[in-house]
């Protein structure tokens, strides 16, 4: 156990907080992140790839600031960035999920394609899984694609596809082989959205802003080479993009900055004169919650180290999604009753617009509803932490059935 | 940076696991639990020959001089066997309140027979954790007088120290004329509380201190530590047997580690429990580098532990069936030692209320 700043981190601290304090007040505004990355958005963005704030360990040739990994660097930049509430780059899809998995098993030429516009936020990404009959049983996808005059053609149905009604691009898992068993038919492909034949649907979610989409392919035509691995390798590619994703989700640096607004949501909320930080039942409820944030916070520093090391942590990765997903809710919920009944009134003024804080906390509160079931829901998380983490036998399989993540 | 054990930490909990594994199986446990001395004394003396109680002394003083971290863990592979032996206050505590508030003569003359086995101190805070009305201690020069509540490791001390209100402590002989001791058989039978009662007995005072309260409480908050670290080691204990339980038992033709009630409920253990490892390390680094949260993770960490711990308990229980009930099985001296380790130097609602206190959360 170490964790003292060396010199060199020190140093790297007094940079980061001297770019801060030069750059800072050209930040856009924090949150907010499921839409569209604006003017203001992208040109901080190529700021931070340039200081390599952003895109750090991506290799120079692909468009990142190819800097060795270190696990304290990037743990500094997200604290000052955090501490100072200055925009730490944008996050969607495509720079969380596609581009590492590219990264892991894409050729050289689909890194060099995709790469450098997806960090940039000039691409957006959405993630073509899941279909009306296909969730938690992922692998049973039906939208099929054949080749067809040097071409996959894609035909079929997704559903509950994020950010799909303005993204560029889609990673998508689809049938190749019908022939093969279930896992091994499936393949991963790079489309446009703009290719003929795609029609986006959006759904309104419960938060009131229409987050995810129906998706229908009719003969859609995708080049043979946008394919990551090789035919009926999609089922491998779909899990290390999946490991990213719950990683991702069940971030334990968000639920740290999230206790800090809770707290200062507790300590400027009176009710009958008294903050509710000091209200015994309100107290209760926060210290137990700050002392479960602890534990992770402690355990992503750990999950920090292993990276570092690269060893896979196991059991110790796959608890994340489901564990950070059920505290980020019970946060949520503390700063919900907080807000008590005039919190019901604090209605979000739309996608565009920025929102009060009691307004982002419901609209939180809600969609963190949403993160227990995107990504393979808590049930399918606890299947994986107890078949893969810890041993225990699989249920025995109704035959030709299968589950996601399986 | 590095978050992470050492080779050396790992081989530390891996040597006396693997003594424990050898000599501490559930049979002598059992046997502690009938007589409740607290203090197995085979384990004792092979404890010494790996060097644990001298694991906090200096080494000029003739121990290893290591930090809590190295403590905590000892005390999760201790917890890890429900081992019965003193090692919170003789081994952990006593040494710090010597360090913190001792003399240089009391520590040239204490630390050596700490790390040598010799004294066995059995510890008391008066004032601290929230009394109970039964103990009150007074100092007259070095005469001390009253009573203290609920010492821990008191089954087979050599001496008794204890923690004033303002935060001096006084060193005594178990045997000395004037100290009367009401040994207390507990819920965790292989652990004994006692009521020691002091009629203005001779003793050394410790109050070498510049800030004597704030000395007693890294005290206090170390033992925590140890504490949430044996707990942890239970309840990982526990964890491993039910999911070994799990793959073994048959019912309706399959494993029950299938069906996926006992799966999630295993699920659940791990991903409360998992955290908990690095909680725990993290705390203990914070103490041994007097990090400004230390008292805050101190306390945090005691009040988690006993509540992780204690879920893990109950539904490593459960997933036992009617065998993980029975004395047979033995599960259940993990579940009172989680049981025990709760209630001592501070429940999770006293802790978590210093907690708040510490931040200022509150009216
Ligand atoms: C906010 C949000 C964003 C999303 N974004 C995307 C996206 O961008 N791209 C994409 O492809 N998908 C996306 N999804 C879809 C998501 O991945 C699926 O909703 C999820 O995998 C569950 O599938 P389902 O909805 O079909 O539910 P079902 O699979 O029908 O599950 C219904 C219930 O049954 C339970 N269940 C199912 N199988 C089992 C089992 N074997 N054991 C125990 N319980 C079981 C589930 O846990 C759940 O409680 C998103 C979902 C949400 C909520």
């Amino acid at each position: 156990m170490d964790l003292n700043f060396s010199e060199k981190h020190r140093a790297f601290q007094a940079e980061v907080r001297e770019f801060i304090r030069r750059h800072g007040p050209a930040s856009p505004k924090t949150g907010g992140g499921r839409k569209r990355p604006d003017r203001k958005t992208l040109d901080w963005q190529r700021l931070l790839i340039e200081h390599g704030y952003a895109g750090r360990t991506i290799p120079r040739e692909y468009g990142g600031y190819g800097a060795a990994p270190d696990v304290l660097e990037a743990a500094i930049i997200a604290e000052e960035f955090g501490r100072a509430n200055v925009h730490p780059g944008i996050m969607n899809q495509g720079i969380s999920m596609l581009v590492p998995t590219l990264l892991e098993v894409g050729t050289r030429e689909q890194c060099e394609r995709w790469v450098r516009p997806t960090i940039r936020g000039e691409i957006i990404w959405c993630q073509g899984y899941s279909e009306p009959e296909a969730g938690s049983d992922l692998a049973s996808v039906r939208t099929r694609a054949v080749v067809e005059d040097g071409h996959f053609v894609v035909n079929g149905h997704k559903i509950w596809t994020s950010s799909a009604h303005y993204a560029d691009m889609m990673f998508l898992l689809c049938r190749t082989e019908p022939d093969k068993p279930k896992h091994e038919g499936l393949s991963y492909l790079l489309l446009s959205m703009r290719t003929p034949g795609i029609e986006v649907r959006p759904l309104r979610t419960m938060t009131g802003r229409a987050e995810f989409n129906e998706v229908f392919f009719t003969d859609v035509r995708v080049p043979l080479d946008q394919i990551v691995m090789g035919r009926g390798h999609g089922w491998h590619v779909a899990n290390i993009t999946l490991k990213h994703e719950r990683m991702g989700i069940g971030d334990a640096g968000k639920l740290t900055h999230r206790l800090q607004r809770l707290v200062e949501l507790l300590r400027a909320t009176k009710v009958d004169g008294v903050p509710l930080i000091a209200a015994a039942e309100f107290r209760s409820r926060l210290l137990r919650l700050q002392g479960e944030v602890l534990a992770w916070r402690a355990h992503n520093l750990r999950l920090l180290t292993d990276q570092a090391r690269g060893e896979d942590p196991g059991l110790r990765r796959l608890i994340v999604k489901y564990g950070g997903t059920v505290l980020g809710h019970r946060l949520s919920a503390l700063a919900v009753d907080a807000l008590g009944a005039e919190g019901l009134t604090a209605l979000s003024q739309g996608e565009d617009a920025q929102d009060d804080d009691a307004a982002n906390w419901n609209n939180d509160y809600l969609y963190d509803i949403g993160l227990l079931i995107g990504g393979g829901t808590s049930n399918i998380q606890r299947n994986i932490i107890g078949e893969r983490g810890l041993g225990l036998p699989r249920e025995p399989r109704v035959p030709g059935t299968g589950g996601r993540g399986a | 940076m590095e978050f992470a054990l050492s080779h050396e930490q790992t081989l530390l909990g891996e040597s006396v696991r693997s003594f424990l594994r050898d000599h501490c199986p559930i049979e002598a446990v059992r046997a502690q639990a009938a007589t409740g001395t607290g203090c197995e004394e085979g384990l004792w003396r092979g404890l010494l020959d790996l060097g644990v109680q001298g694991l906090l002394v200096p080494e000029r003083h003739g121990g290893t001089g290591l930090g809590l971290l190295e403590a905590a863990v000892v005390a999760q592979a201790l917890g890890g066997a429900a081992a019965p032996v003193p090692f919170l206050c003789s081994v952990a505590m006593a040494p710090l309140a010597l360090l913190r508030s001792g003399s240089a003569a009391q520590q040239d003359r204490w630390l050596p027979r700490i790390a040598g086995g010799e004294a066995r101190i059995a510890m008391g805070f008066v004032g601290y954790v929230g009394g109970r009305g039964g103990a009150a201690l007074s100092l007259d020069r070095d005469r001390l007088s009253g009573a203290a509540e609920a010492v821990l490791d008191a089954g087979a001390p050599t001496h008794f120290l204890v923690y004033l209100p303002d935060g001096r402590a006084a060193i005594l002989g178990a045997g000395d004329a004037g100290v009367s001791v009401a040994l207390r058989r507990t819920l965790d039978g292989t652990r004994p509380l006692a009521e020691v009662a002091f009629d203005g007995v001779e003793a050394e005072v410790l109050e070498a201190a510049a800030d004597p309260r704030a000395a007693a409480l890294q005290v206090l908050d170390a033992g925590r530590v140890v504490l949430a670290a044996d707990t942890l080691g239970a309840a990982q204990a526990m964890l491993d047997r039910a999911v070994a339980w799990a793959k073994q038992r048959v019912q309706f033709g399959r494993v029950i580690g299938s069906f996926q009630g006992v799966k999630h409920m295993c699920a659940d253990m791990a991903t409360m429990l998992e955290p908990c490892h690095a909680f725990v390390w993290h705390a203990a680094y914070a103490q041994d580098t007097r990090s400004a949260e230390a008292r805050l993770m101190a306390c945090h960490a005691k009040a988690h532990l006993d509540e992780v711990g204690r879920e893990v308990a109950r539904m490593a229980t459960e997933v036992h069936g009617g065998m993980g009930f029975t004395d047979l099985s033995g599960l259940h001296y993990w579940l009172k030692r989680i049981g025990f380790n709760r209630q001592v130097l501070g429940g999770p609602e006293r802790c978590r209320e210093e907690a708040a206190a510490l931040q200022g959360w509150t009216a």
